[in-house]
Order: structure tokens, then C-alpha cells, then sequence
């Protein structure tokens, strides 16, 4: 059982496989005849050395943080929840139905409906494959890529003939209300006098999704339907033994996923976009998976993987502007990950073990 | 609509149902062997980068084709190192390989090519050409048949019958040799394999690598047949819909070509038409682009008959000790 200690499992292998993961990046950095070496620090700088930079870093690290707990609580109860982005991309629905018509009194008032709404509607969109799941056996992992494409259409079908103003023409909604902006981290931080760039598009909604996280640890660890989801997840004739509800389970921790995934749109589409646009998700949602992998399912490590994430998204856009080197790349680094912490997983943890053992031979 | 409409719809029908029918074939052989592939799209977009790549350089849609090939290979023999050496997720793996060489197709294409992730168009030796059947202009003014003969059959590039030829073959072998039953029994209970006498790896890795020819042909098609070069992300969703088919088809040759059929149809369809009226109902674009995906769930769920996988397919074997 315990071959290695706690922490080699929890720290060592995931930065085992994010070395590996960046080694081969580097790889094909220099198979494309650049310098990783001047890639890294390119990205470094353009993420961290100004306030704008790290507001991208954030923004992005923000919607990340949404989509890798959506990803995490599913993979609780051992359910693979593919459709985080078409749960979020109903999300921006929601987001929009709040934010388009109705004048509201205060930005806090238009956000905890908007984020109420973004919830409800991803949640909705994780609810159909979940019941599927639990009742007829179908796949989740091949329902929930269904209903991507499906949640796509629809977005597109509603945008194109129904949110889009009068006389345009790209399928994307009108600007929302200007009482339901958010407050960046320009305006939060200046009344302290500290000054933050004007342009990045980080925002309050950052907070939330830290909140989001800890809430999301007070579930899975300090409840009892948190204790009834881990016990699913480890076992599920274990957990009916126990009188859990598989239906119950499956159908709750997907809920909570999906509603996860859909308050991601509070931050792109609210907090940034103000308007819907078609792509909105811009691949969020599977960048979920990259970072709950990464983040051991667990709260802080999805936190920590997701600003992770932010870097890249944010050095990748530096990468592009000035080495040359498309965007793509982070989408390369994003898939290495999934394969060296996902897939890939025993081929690092059967010799880390085994150094372990021999270690602890010598020792006794 | 008239006749002609009808032929020419039938007739793109062909063309776009071969690359889904033929990465779902692939899908077959991996996932009737217990190894699941959600790679399928991956594993077509590098091969149709690849392909377009090679013979935009070398000038030969042959070479191009070989080379697509062997790049759907190498991705083929990662999911199965994944999957089948080291016993990851495989559908963590296939997850991996789709971004992999969503990112790597743009990465390569810009940095050799300069020309935003495209590759240059191709010509003459570097496409697949349509085949003329004989008599097929002579026959195309008779009525009736000459449409059917001249549009619908004839005209059509080699991959498309090889496509079609591949689905009698696949039933051959999967149905009609030891290899094929081995490979479907390796899908349902490996250690009853393994306790014969026979290597499941070796099987599973057979498996995988035939995945990997055919999707190597899919997108080769898609980029040297149907169009004239790479586009970035040019497989558009086409591997999901293979596997959509594959599970509509209830992983069995002959009904993946009416499912890759049909699918293909619907995709002509709305390629052809913004709106189409059915009943005096206008049904909008996005709901025809939609149906697949609409059906697939609606098959998995069981209400149109149920689909049952392979029994042990997402499980790694694990020999016992």
C-alpha cells in the first residue's frame, strides 16, 4: 500500500511528469529551430514581470480553476466528465440571459444571478448524460463529447437567431448592460493605491473561483456526501454495501460538475467578453482535465496547476507575439501533461517506487 | 429537388461518408480488441497533415500517403504504449493524443511552411485524382443509369473504393479467420485468451496498429482526396462522429457503412441546404450538424435498441502472477 511516502505521491510524480512534459516541449521547440531555453524566459517574463501579464495569468488561471474542480469533483466519484466545455459554454447562456436585459441595482446583485444562472444551465447540460449514465448505462465519456458538439450547435443556433443584434452579421450577442460589469483588478486595487494595469482582464471573479475551490474541500473531505462520494468513487459495491446510492451519487457529483464548469462562464463571458460570442470557451473546458490530473484531484493542487496553466496560456501569447512560435505550442505542453500525468502515469511511478523501496531497505 | 439534386447529393454523400467510415473501421479493429479510442480524430488530423506535408514536398500523393500513414502509426503505438504496455486510461490517453496533434499539426505547419498552419496547395501528382470509369461520358447523357453511373459511381478517387473494399475485409477478418476471432475474444475476456496460449499484448498491439493504418488512410483522404492540402483543425469533429458511427453500428463492418452513410448524407445535406422543410417545418442548419451526435445519444441510451461494448474494452490486462 504505502510504497513511497504521501508526499512523493503528491508533489514528486506530478512535478516528475511536468518535467517530462516540458523536456519533450523543448524538444519540439528546438526540432522547429528555436531556443527553449529564450522560449522559457520569454514566457516567464510575459507572464510575470508586468501587471498585465500576471492579470492574464490570473483570468486565465481563474477559468482553469472552475474547469479543473468540474473535472476534480467527477473524478470523486470515478466519473470522467469530458463535457466541461459544453458545460461551460451553456454557462456563457445562462451568463447572458442575466446580463443582456435586465437592469440590475448593483454588480453584486447581477453576479450572484449570473452565477446562479451559469450554474444551473451547466449543470443542466452534465444533468442528461449523468441520469443516462446511471440509468441506462450509457457511457459518460461518450455522452458527455455528444453533448459538447450538441451544446455547440445550440449556442450557435440561439446565437445566430436569437441574441444577435439587428444588422450584424459574426453570431455573437449584444454588449451587456453596463450594470453588470465586474470590477477588474485595476478598479479592486486602486482604491489602495496600487496600480494595476488597465487592459488585463482579470476581475473579481478570481476570488470566487478561489472560494469555489475551498468549498469544493469542505465537500469532498469534511461532509458526509463528500465522504459517500470518495466511497463511490473507490468502490461502488463497497458503497451500496453501505447503503449509498449509486443513482445519488452519480447524478449529484455531476451536478456539482457541470455547475462548476458553467460558473467558469462568470469570468470569460461576464468578467471579460461582456457579450457572448460563439467560441467563448476557447478550449477551457479541457484544459480541466490537463489540471485535475496535474492537481491530484485536489483542491490546492487545482488551484496551483491552474495558474500553472495561466502561465502557459499567457507565456504561449508572449511566444507568439515575439519568438515566432504559434500558440499551438501550449496546446503540445497541455497534451504532454494529460499524457505524462494521466496516461502515462505507472512508467514514472514503478521506478520512483522501486528507488523508494530500495531506499528504505538500505535503511532498515 | 429534382433528379440531378438528388445524384449530386448522393454523390458528395460518398465522398464525405469515406473518411468517417474509414476511421471508423479503425475504431473497430482497436476497440473489438478492449482498447478504446477516443484518438480516432487525432490520429486522422496528423495523418492528414503528414500527408498533404510529404507530397506538397515530394510532389507523389503515394509517398504522402505512406507517410500519413506512418505518422497515425506512431500515434497509434503511443495509445498502446499507454494503454496497453504501461495500463493507463485509455481514455485519458486518447484525450492526450487528439490535443497533441491538434497542437503539433499548427507548431510543424507554421515553422516549415510560413503560411499560417496550411500547407501549399496541392496539384496534379500530389492529389488523388478522380477515376473516370469507362463510358462514363458517354454514358452520362442517357438517362437514369448515365446520372447513376457517371456521378454516383464512377469519378470518385481510388481511396473511396478502397474504402468500400475494406468493409467486406474487415468482416472477413474479423468473423471468418482465428486472427479475427482471437481479436474479438482478446475485446471480451483477455485472460481466456491468455490462459490458450496466446499473447494478449501481441493481439492488442496488432489492433492498435491496424487503428493506425486505417486512420492514416482517413486522413490522408481527408486532406490529398477531398480537399487540396491541410487546413488547420481540418478534421473538424470527423474522428467524434466515427465514433459516434461505430457505436451506432453496434461495432459491427457492415452497419458502420450504412451508420458512416448515413452520417455522410446528413453532413451533404447540410452542406447543401440552410434550412431544409420537412412536414412544413423549416429545420434550422445547426440541428442538422447536431443529429449525429443527437442519434448517438439517443442509441447509447438504449431506446432504439442497446449498444453494448465489447466487454472488457477500457480495461488493461493484467496477467496474473
Amino acid at each position: 500500500m504505502d510504497k513511497m511516502p504521501k508526499w512523493a505521491d503528491v508533489v514528486l510524480i506530478p512535478l516528475i511528469n511536468f518535467a517530462l512534459a516540458m523536456f519533450v516541449s523543448g524538444l519540439v521547440i528546438l526540432a522547429i529551430g528555436k531556443d527553449p531555453i529564450v522560449a522559457i524566459k520569454t514566457m516567464i517574463e510575459g507572464a510575470f514581470y508586468t501587471t498585465n501579464g500576471v492579470g492574464y495569468t490570473l483570468y486565465y488561471a481563474t477559468n482553469f480553476i472552475f474547469t479543473g474542480l468540474a473535472v476534480s469533483v467527477a473524478f470523486h466519484a470515478r466519473m470522467f466528465n469530458i463535457g466541461g466545455e459544453g458545460q461551460a459554454l451553456l454557462g456563457g447562456l445562462g451568463v447572458a440571459l442575466m446580463c443582456l436585459w435586465i437592469d440590475w441595482p448593483h454588480w453584486t446583485i447581477a453576479l450572484i444571478f449570473a452565477a446562479g444562472a451559469a450554474a444551473v444551465f451547466g449543470a443542466a447540460w452534465a444533468a442528461i448524460p449523468a441520469w443516462l449514465q446511471s440509468k441506462r448505462g450509457s457511457h459518460i465519456v461518450i455522452t458527455t463529447i455528444m453533448f459538447n458538439f450538441i451544446g455547440f450547435s445550440l449556442l450557435n443556433y440561439v446565437l445566430v437567431n436569437n441574441l444577435r443584434p439587428t444588422g450584424s452579421m459574426d453570431p455573437a450577442s449584444a454588449k451587456f448592460v453596463s450594470s453588470a460589469h465586474l470590477p477588474t483588478f485595476h478598479e479592486m486595487l486602486a482604491p489602495f493605491g496600487i496600480a494595476f494595469s488597465k487592459h488585463s482582464p482579470a476581475n473579481v471573479t478570481f476570488l470566487i473561483a478561489l472560494l469555489a475551490a475551498v468549498l469544493v474541500w469542505i465537500l469532498i473531505w469534511h461532509t458526509r456526501l463528500g465522504y459517500q462520494i470518495r466511497g463511490y468513487g473507490h468502490s461502488e459495491s463497497a458503497a451500496k454495501y453501505a447503503g449509498i446510492s449509486p443513482h445519488k451519487i452519480i447524478m449529484i457529483s455531476m451536478l456539482i460538475s457541470g455547475g462548476l464548469a458553467g460558473m467558469m462562464a462568470i469570468n470569460n463571458v461576464m468578467g471579460e467578453a461582456e457579450r457572448l460570442v460563439l467560441n467563448a470557451t476557447e478550449g477551457a473546458g479541457f484544459i480541466g482535465i490537463a489540471v485535475a490530473l496535474m492537481g491530484r484531484s485536489h483542491p490546492v493542487g487545482v488551484v496551483i496547476a491552474a495558474v500553472l496553466f495561466g502561465f502557459l496560456y499567457q507565456g504561449g501569447a508572449e511566444l507568439a507575439l515575439w519568438q515566432n512560435i504559434p500558440r499551438e505550442l501550449v496546446v503540445v505542453i497541455q497534451a504532454l501533461v494529460i499524457l505524462f500525468t494521466g496516461a502515462l502515469d505507472n512508467m514514472v511511478r514503478g521506478p520512483v517506487e522501486r528507488v523508494f523501496l530500495r531506499l528504505r531497505g538500505g535503511a532498515s | 429537388m429534382d433528379f440531378m439534386t438528388i445524384i449530386q447529393i448522393l454523390d458528395s454523400t460518398m465522398r464525405l461518408a469515406t473518411p468517417l467510415l474509414l476511421a471508423c473501421l479503425a475504431g473497430l479493429f482497436s476497440e473489438r480488441a478492449g482498447i478504446f479510442d477516443i484518438g480516432l480524430e487525432g490520429k486522422m488530423l496528423a495523418a492528414a497533415f503528414v500527408s498533404a506535408a510529404v507530397a506538397a514536398v515530394s510532389g507523389s500523393v503515394w509517398v504522402g500517403l505512406l507517410a500519413g500513414m506512418g505518422a497515425s502509426i506512431f500515434l497509434s503505438l503511443l495509445h498502446g504504449l499507454a494503454s496497453i504496455t504501461f495500463r493507463g486510461d485509455q481514455l485519458i490517453s486518447g484525450v492526450a493524443i487528439n490535443f497533441l496533434a491538434a497542437g503539433l499539426t499548427v507548431v510543424i505547419g507554421q515553422s516549415w511552411f510560413q503560411i499560417g498552419g496550411r500547407t501549399p496547395s496541392l496539384s496534379g501528382d500530389g492529389r488523388f485524382l478522380p477515376i473516370n470509369w469507362p463510358f462514363a461520358e458517354a454514358l452520362s447523357e442517357t438517362p437514369v443509369i448515365g446520372g447513376i453511373y457517371s456521378e454516383l459511381i464512377s469519378g470518385h478517387t481510388i481511396l473511396v473504393y478502397v474504402s468500400l473494399l475494406i468493409v467486406p475485409l474487415s468482416w472477413y477478418v474479423l468473423f471468418r479467420t482465428r486472427f479475427g476471432l482471437r481479436l474479438r475474444a482478446v475485446g471480451e475476456n483477455p485472460a481466456a485468451v491468455d490462459t490458450a496460449g496466446v499473447s494478449v499484448i501481441r493481439l492488442r498491439y496488432s489492433a492498435v496498429i491496424i487503428c493506425g493504418v486505417l486512420c492514416g488512410l482517413a486522413g490522408a483522404y481527408l486532406a490529398t482526396g477531398l480537399a487540396a492540402g491541410f487546413v488547420k483543425e481540418m478534421t473538424a469533429g470527423r474522428g467524434f462522429i466515427a465514433l459516434a458511427a461505430l457505436i451506432f453500428a453496434k461495432w459491427r463492418p457492415w452497419h458502420a457503412l450504412y451508420a458512416c452513410l448515413l452520417f455522410g448524407f446528413l453532413e451533404a445535406i447540410g452542406n447543401r441546404f440552410q434550412s431544409i422543410e420537412i412536414i412544413g417545418i423549416s429545420v434550422p442548419v445547426q440541428f442538422m450538424q447536431a443529429l449525429p451526435y443527437i442519434l448517438t445519444v439517443v442509441i447509447l441510451a438504449g431506446f432504439v435498441g442497446k449498444a453494448v461494448p465489447p466487454r472488457a474494452g477500457g480495461q488493461p490486462y493484467v496477467k496474473e502472477r
